[in-house]
């Protein structure tokens, strides 16, 4: 038996207990769809590599990072100065994490302009916006696991702007700091929330995500769509494999080239380790994906209409505008199915428009 | 319940003060207005009304009577208004008994009025000269309050004040041919910094040099000796060191001579040498003296350059991100050192300078080598980035030219 | 002539793959390896051996980026403080004679407490725990 022979062998083995034919005759009919948009078409999958390199470097910082308010510091201390390539591993680990957040903005935002939340994609938007919940979730927790000034902080505020919700406040508050104020117990959740919790369900939400995308395919915007209609043509497509898993390939290289530049050249700082007995530091304000609400929040007077804590009316409006942002494919379409699109573009515009200077606002004021 | 309630209001609201009985001096006086009214009022804040004392206490008389005549009659022990010369007298006769005191305030001292009069206060008072400071001078008269209170007259912080509310009176020292520019200088000095500015109470202000009650400006010999009461490196170096005996010789006040006495500024390595030099005014720049002074400032220099330097290169290291918190503290011992041999100055000797500057050159040179094998890292951390990025783009270069030979339009194959 | 362009194409592709994949796995294993000192230095340090230190003398040891003086009253008594004044942050000495803490500056003096016994400086110097392990001196923070 030559190599050639052995390698057919094991492939037909592999195929008859895994269905490979399967899989392989459905990638090798995908296609993409080729127009002016395509373009966007690579930031779901930009932001699931850097998920990806996420999972890769968090599992090699947890060889030697240690969740107790004695040793979190130090331990990330060992890693940047001890730890060989340790600088880089944690550097990636926090550049990545910033630009997951922010492609997967853009990803969100491509989709509302491209209209790809249409029927029957609705659930794939719900469970990306869930995602992008987590990942949200993913940024808030890991920020405290360094345990410096800024971390304990800024986990302080975020907590704080919780436990002022009516009611169950207090209660959302006490679980995520495991007591009544930022210390080791918080440090132990956050560090359970951000390498158990919070993947299991990122994994889960993220195979529901992919299966249905390959179900459905990928959806071209509505013009282009009507265009190739009245001409009767298909809408000109490319072969998933290999043309554009090429191009997505290329796309992940580009990000790990900025990626690895930014970690050497950049290098995330360790800053002091925190001391909950000092005051907070002046200017202190959360990392800039938390910056349009915490600036929003700082605008509002305290108190508005009948003695209502203005913290509160922010709080409420930022529920209420989560809740219609995820609902979006529902009141996208009127009664009669046609979609309402000046007002999905107005809506889309004018919330990229508040977070985008809001951001801005909050970094320079 | 509401009853005793009752009563305790009626005790609180009729009994003029806890401890003491009746006191007419004080209702008499409080309800009089102007001058006469301004002791009654003051005395209520006064640390002896406090303990129970009264005005009788003082100044005599029968504060249980009612009647004017009676209360204010000599019969009854009334002095009137104490004449400044018998002031100190007065109030030695409780704070000089140590007996007395001791129910009181058991760790106070009790030689205030011993060392009163050997001061030049004291002097003067005894010889009749009504112009000089006696205790309520400077600790108040009818509301006198603790040294450790921050309103009172002699708290640290108010102290060099209270001093200047005479001895910066060019009319009132006139007689006295003292000059009247102490207060003025002192605040220009870094004792007066450490104080006001960073409320140090342990910094020095008139009393800690003159003495409080014994003030006394301190003989030329003895200066030395008074600065080193804190200073008492300095001070050790000095009395060994040839100046010590030169300038007793010469009838001078050691540490003044280059620091100043009231306006005893930041010292610095320009005390050494060039226009502000203080060695230039004894020294010519070519005696042994000169020369040595100008070798000092020079020795001095090169551990600040060295110091400076290293700190860039850390800087520049901590700020590219590269963690030299190790050399960072060692550059502190440096530092250090470099305090050793500005200390070392009072001694006098060159070598004695340059000994802990050598030490302090050696770390260092120490720490520029940590700065510059950090900045050898970060280069190899580019060098390993520039490296990668190469792989990365000649693998995106790859595909895309992979992916330009798939879809070539025509395909012009062989 | 396509053939050739085919081949260099395959290389750089080839090579550049390989090289790059390399460029990422070399610093990740690098990184498993466990560094020689195998821990953080956390919130105690090696002070050196007993023997070291005779009885009645002290000497200054680096505790992450501040010193500690370290304290050998007796063959059997070991003492450690903070070694910066409170004063105005000079390091403090121990000045066998007298048993007591010094600081050149302006002449503070602490006590074998850490409190203020003379001077100028405003607070107690900050206690550290010291125990023996072994025949080695090891300080910690305490608790």
């Amino acid at each position: 038996m030559n190599l050639l022979t052995a390698i057919k062998r094991i492939r037909s083995w592999l195929d008859e207990r895994l269905g490979l034919e399967d899989i392989k005759s459905f990638l090798v009919h995908k296609t993409v769809p080729r127009h002016s948009a395509t373009l966007w078409y690579y930031f779901g999958g930009i932001t699931l590599f850097l998920f990806v390199i996420q999972v890769l470097t968090g599992i090699l910082l947890l060889l030697y990072y240690r969740p107790t308010v004695s040793e979190a510091y130090e331990s990330v201390q060992f890693i940047m100065t001890r730890v060989q390539f340790g600088w880089l591993v944690r550097s990636i680990h926090s550049w990545s994490a910033n630009l997951m957040i922010f492609t997967a903005f853009v990803h969100m935002f491509s989709v509302v302009f491209l209209r790809s939340f249409r029927r029957p994609r609705e659930v794939v938007w719900l469970s990306g916006i869930a995602m992008l919940g987590l990942a949200l979730g993913f940024g808030f927790s890991g920020y405290l696991l360094p345990w410096n000034t800024i971390s304990y902080f800024a986990t302080k505020v975020g907590t704080d702007m919780a436990a002022s919700m009516p009611g169950i406040g207090y209660y959302v508050a006490r679980f995520l700091r495991g007591g009544d104020d930022v210390g080791g117990a918080t440090l132990t959740r956050f560090f359970g929330f951000h390498v158990a919790v919070l993947p299991g369900f990122m994994t889960v939400l993220l195979l529901v995500h992919l299966v249905l995308v390959q179900k459905f395919g990928i959806s071209s915007p509505p013009k282009i769509e009507q265009k190739y209609q009245r001409r009767g043509e298909p809408i000109p497509a490319m072969k998933f494999f290999p043309n554009f898993f090429l191009r997505e390939l290329m796309a992940w290289y580009a990000t790990l080239g900025v990626l690895g530049s930014l970690a050497a050249i950049f290098p995330w700082e360790l800053g002091t380790k925190a001391d909950p007995f000092a005051p907070a530091p002046a200017g202190i304000r959360p990392e800039w994906y938390f910056l349009a609400p915490f600036y929003t929040l700082k605008l509002l007077p305290s108190h508005v209409w009948w003695g209502i804590e203005g913290e509160l009316i922010g709080l409420a409006g930022f529920a209420l505008l989560a809740f219609f942002w995820a609902a979006l494919p529902f009141w996208a379409i009127n009664r009669q199915g046609v979609e309402r699109s000046r007002l999905v573009t107005g809506v889309g515009v004018a919330l990229l428009a508040y977070l985008a200077s809001f951001s801005a606002l909050g970094y320079w004021r | 319940m509401k009853m005793l309630h009752m009563a305790g209001l009626f005790w609180v609201m009729f009994a003029p003060s806890w401890s003491a009985t009746k006191n007419s001096c004080q209702q008499c006086h409080s309800s009089l207005g102007g001058d006469l009214a301004t002791p009654a009022l003051l005395f209520k804040k006064d640390i002896h009304s406090q303990h129970g004392f009264g005005c009788s206490d003082c100044h005599g008389g029968d504060p249980e009577a009612d009647d004017p005549e009676t209360a204010m009659s000599r019969a009854r022990g009334f002095r009137g208004k104490i004449a400044r010369t018998a002031v100190p007298k007065l109030c030695a006769r409780c704070h000089s008994d140590a007996t007395f005191m001791h129910k009181y305030a058991p760790q106070q001292r009790v030689d205030q009025y011993a060392q009163y009069q050997t001061s030049v206060h004291g002097k003067r008072i005894a010889a009749g000269d009504q112009a000089a400071a006696t205790c309520v001078d400077c600790h108040g008269i009818h509301n006198i309050l603790q040294v450790k209170d921050t309103l009172s007259p002699v708290h640290p912080l108010r102290l060099p004040a209270t001093c200047a509310h005479c001895h910066a009176d060019k009319a009132r020292m006139a007689k006295y041919n003292i000059p009247t520019d102490q207060f003025e200088e002192y605040r220009k000095s870094v004792h007066w910094e450490a104080l006001e500015k960073r409320g140090d109470l342990s910094a020095p202000s008139c009393a800690s040099c003159h003495g409080n009650h014994g003030a006394t400006p301190p003989g030329v010999n003895s200066v030395a000796a008074v600065c080193g009461t804190c200073h008492v490196l300095m001070e050790s170096l000095y009395e060994k060191s040839p100046h010590q005996a030169a300038f007793v010789r010469m009838k001078l006040a050691g540490c003044v001579v280059c620091h100043g006495n009231h306006a005893v500024f930041q010292p610095s390595v320009k005390m050494l040498q060039g226009d502000s030099s203080v060695c230039a005014q004894c020294h010519d720049a070519t005696s042994g003296g000169g020369i040595a002074a100008t070798r000092m400032a020079a020795s001095l220099n090169s551990l600040t350059a060295a110091i400076k330097v290293s700190s860039e290169i850390l800087g520049r290291a901590t700020r590219d991100g590269m963690e030299v918190s190790e050399p960072q503290a060692r550059l502190q011992d440096a530092q250090e050192l470099l305090i050793k041999a500005r200390v070392a100055v009072h001694a006098f000797d060159l070598a004695a300078v340059q000994a802990p500057v050598n030490e302090g050159l050696k770390i260092t040179t120490e720490t520029y080598q940590a700065g510059l094998s950090a900045l050898k890292e970060r280069d190899r951390r580019r060098l390993g980035l520039g490296i990668s990025l190469i792989t990365i783009v000649m693998t995106i270069a790859g595909l895309w030219l992979a992916i330009r030979r798939l879809e070539k339009p025509s395909g012009t194959r062989g | 002539m396509a053939t050739q362009r085919r081949t260099i194409l395959n290389w750089l592709l080839g090579t550049g793959f390989i090289a790059s994949i390399i460029s990422f796995l070399y610093p990740a294993f690098k990184f498993m390896n466990p560094p020689t000192v195998p821990e953080a230095a956390v919130n105690e340090v090696s002070a050196g051996r007993v023997a070291d230190l005779e009885p009645n003398s002290g000497k200054i040891i680096r505790f992450g980026s501040k010193p500690v003086l370290l304290i050998r009253l007796s063959q059997t008594e070991w003492r450690a403080f903070s070694a910066v004044c409170t004063h105005l942050n000079c390091t403090v000495q121990y000045q066998p004679t007298g048993r007591q803490i010094w600081c050149a500056c302006h002449n503070g003096l602490y006590n074998l407490n850490g409190q203020v016994v003379s001077g100028p400086p405003p607070r107690p110097l900050e206690e550290y725990a010291v125990r023996l392990r072994g025949d080695e001196v090891i300080i910690a923070r305490r608790a």
